[in-house]
């Protein structure tokens, strides 16, 4: 199997790893601190260290002319924030984008993943019904977003299609966004439910018709249940990553602004970071609220 | 589940703890210099350079894209491998996106000069990120045109801060296949009863509030606008309330050159301010035809200048840059490449299309006084009426809520 020449190194080193290996076997502590030490480093450093000087600076200011920063504690960039009409407005369209980019994934997902787990009895048909829908995600995003403002813009393929029936597509604005946004996390929301319906035993629902179930019985009594804690997956998805979108806004939102624009704009145009920070607890805020409540349904116990 | 809410629960509590240490920590550390500044203070004493000496071999410098091509973009566009030929200064180029970006790099102090336009050079002055510029010392600025001379965005108390190098105004481009009669006035984008309504474009910037400021100036006197840059409370008010009347009637806030050109192409937008380059652009694709003008209230518009960091760690190199791109045939190369009159007198003789610098009213004094250049708004009006104006991040603020 091995040459002669390298045997004896190749020996050398198993006999040095197995001394390693029965040395951290003899100190459970070591092993533990050896297998978490690198990813306690990038949780603590990188990931909590970054957010925590973010959110610190939310208690800072700028200097107005200047632009350097002035690390004195206040509170203005919240009061900015709390009394300023216009960031309870974008705040509040941002939410209901979310929610509805949420359920137009929901209501297109649903089927899909039904028909990919449950209706097609070909293994290879059903994988590539997954491969196609996880396509878009091979493409860049700016590729995705300038693909859909082709289809919204004035004169663009919606209107040319729509034409026949005497009708204009929205164009671009507010609809548009939702509709690309929808477009854009279709596969985060039809992924964990598709693997959730496909752990749904067919016998069940099988049972449920023999024993006199209508379809929408067996579907809100049996499948719904069932594949809940998939939805939920899903939606944390979508939800969230809508929440923190700013550039598809930017291509085909017309004159629409979400709230992760007001974060941009507040750190890369106004050079206002600490305005920014304070921003950003808002989707922390929202995102925290809405794992609670997901928590509440008892959903993520089955994860 | 339990683990994830004590994972949230120590997450929140080491946040905590890590805002009261920072909270704590910063009181008594903090001595912000700048905050007690009550109006505009003087800048930072600095001096300049007395004497250009050998090339130090290499120079850092922060750039609007386009402004240091080394033939990696277009192999035929080339002025900084010539450079690096004809001093030894090797060339690294970091390309700035915006006024603040380039404000911010500039700070690090990890930087030779950098190509400011007037929304960023005031900051950088006051800022003490950058130093005075003996242009004895730049030969080719004696030829640079010299409406662009110690302007406000460019110098203090006759101080020069910087080479000009070149300049373009914000032109009113229309669709004359649909916009009929042709516009002459910037109340063609502001009209509440525009037949246009839904397809009017803006920049999307908060320094577009001074087009309406300066629409004002000539059509509000009684608000008494001198300068679109310097405007009070009342004045301030009245050009955001202009902008909120006009979101409605806009399709769409330009930010990238791009969604212009695109959706003039398009026709979702047939009327709105732009740049010569993207107009050219429009046209250049031939699905609409586009016109341009400076209406008759004048317009707002860029002029750039090159300036030296105060902290140049290659300060001849620097020296020699400044002087290379304001040399005629340089010069003519970037503002023709770029889309923009030269700044350099004798670059109109140098461009390859002879008629290039009319069409950008590159010589023309009495055009280029007319427009509004970009500058920092700042609390110590521009007008010199004292500390009674909004400054730049009052503008953004407002800028935001205008776009609602």
């Amino acid at each position: 199997m091995v040459a002669p020449t390298t045997q004896p190194t190749t020996s050398a080193s198993r006999g040095r790893s197995s001394s390693v290996s029965s040395y951290l076997y003899r100190h459970p502590r070591l092993r533990l601190a050896g297998l978490l030490s690198a990813p306690m480093l990038w949780l603590v450093v990188l990931y909590l260290g970054s957010l925590t000087i973010m959110l610190v600076a939310a208690f800072w200011s700028t200097d107005s002319f200047t632009g350097a920063l002035v690390k004195k504690p206040t509170l203005s960039n919240f009061h900015t924030l709390l009394t300023g009409q216009v960031y309870w407005v974008v705040a509040l369209r941002t939410l209901g984008i979310a929610v509805l980019v949420t359920l137009i994934d929901l209501v297109l997902a649903i089927p899909l993943a039904f028909t990919a787990a449950k209706v097609v009895r070909s293994r290879r048909l059903r994988y590539a019904l997954v491969i196609a829908v996880t396509m878009p995600l091979w493409a860049g995003y700016l590729v995705k977003g300038y693909a859909m403002q082709t289809m919204f813009i004035n004169n663009g393929v919606i209107d040319w299609m729509l034409a026949p029936l005497g009708l204009k597509g929205p164009g671009l604005g507010l609809a548009a966004t939702i509709f690309s946004l929808a477009y854009l996390w279709l596969p985060y929301m039809v992924l964990p439910v598709y693997a959730g319906m496909e752990r749904v035993p067919s016998s069940l629902l099988e049972a449920s018709g023999d024993l006199g179930a209508s379809t929408s019985q067996t579907f809100r009594g049996v499948l719904l249940p069932m594949i809940f804690p998939a939805l939920i997956a899903g939606s944390i998805f979508t939800f969230s990553l809508t929440l923190g979108d700013y550039i598809m806004v930017k291509i085909v939102g017309g004159t629409t602004q979400m709230f992760a624009n007001i974060i941009y704009d507040s750190f890369g145009v106004a050079n206002n970071l600490p305005l920014a920070a304070a921003a950003a607890f808002f989707p922390i805020i929202v995102i925290i609220c809405y794992l609670l409540a997901v928590r509440r349904t008892g959903a993520l116990d089955n994860l | 589940m339990k683990q994830i809410s004590r994972l949230l629960a120590a997450t929140a509590a080491s946040v905590v703890v890590a805002l009261v240490a920072a909270g704590c920590g910063s009181s008594d550390t903090s001595t912000p210099s700048a905050s007690s500044s009550t109006g505009r203070p003087a800048p930072p004493t600095l001096t300049a350079a007395t004497a250009v000496g050998a090339g130090e071999g290499e120079l850092n410098i922060v750039v609007w894209a386009g402004y240091a091509e080394n033939g990696s973009t277009d192999p035929a566009v080339d002025w900084v491998s010539p450079f690096t030929s004809a001093t030894g200064c090797k060339v690294n180029v970091k390309t700035g996106n915006t006024s603040d970006e380039m404000v911010t790099l500039m700070s690090t102090g990890q930087y030779d000069g950098v190509s400011a336009s007037g929304d960023a050079s005031l900051r950088l002055i006051y800022g003490g990120d950058v130093a005075p510029v003996n242009t004895d010392l730049v030969p080719n600025y004696k030829t640079v045109s010299d409406f662009l001379k110690l302007k406000e965005w460019n110098s203090v108390n006759g101080i020069a801060y910087g080479i000009p190098h070149g300049w373009g105004a914000n032109v009113l481009a229309y669709n004359p296949a649909v916009v009929t009669p042709a516009p002459t006035s910037w109340g063609a984008v502001f009209d509440p009863a525009s037949p246009y309504a839904g397809k009017i474009t803006a920049y999307d910037s908060p320094i577009y509030i001074a087009d309406a400021a300066l629409y004002l100036s000539k059509t509000k006197p009684e608000l008494k606008i001198t300068n679109p840059y310097a405007l009070d409370e009342t004045q301030f008010a009245a050009a955001v309330a202009l902008l909120k009347l006009q979101r409605p009637l806009i399709s769409q806030y330009w930010a990238a050159y791009t969604d212009e050109v695109t959706s003039f192409g398009a026709q979702s937008t047939v009327l709105g301010t732009a740049w010569q380059i993207n107009v050219n652009l429009i046209n250049g694709e031939g699905k609409v035809k586009v016109e341009s003008l400076v209406p008759s209230e004048g317009a707002t518009g860029w002029s750039d200048t090159w300036m030296i960091a105060s902290k140049a760690a290659h300060p001849n190199c620097m020296y020699k840059w400044m002087d290379w791109i304001v040399s005629p045939k340089v010069n003519a190369q970037v503002a023709e490449w770029f889309g923009e009159a030269p700044a350099q007198t004798l670059a109109c003789a140098e461009t390859s299309d002879k008629n290039f610098c009319d069409g950008y009213h590159a010589t023309d004094a009495a055009y280029a006084n007319s427009i509004s250049y970009w500058t920092t708004p700042t609390t110590d009006c521009l007008d010199g009426r004292g500390a009674i104006c909004k400054d730049y991040s009052a503008w953004s603020q407002a800028w935001t809520e205008i776009k609602g």
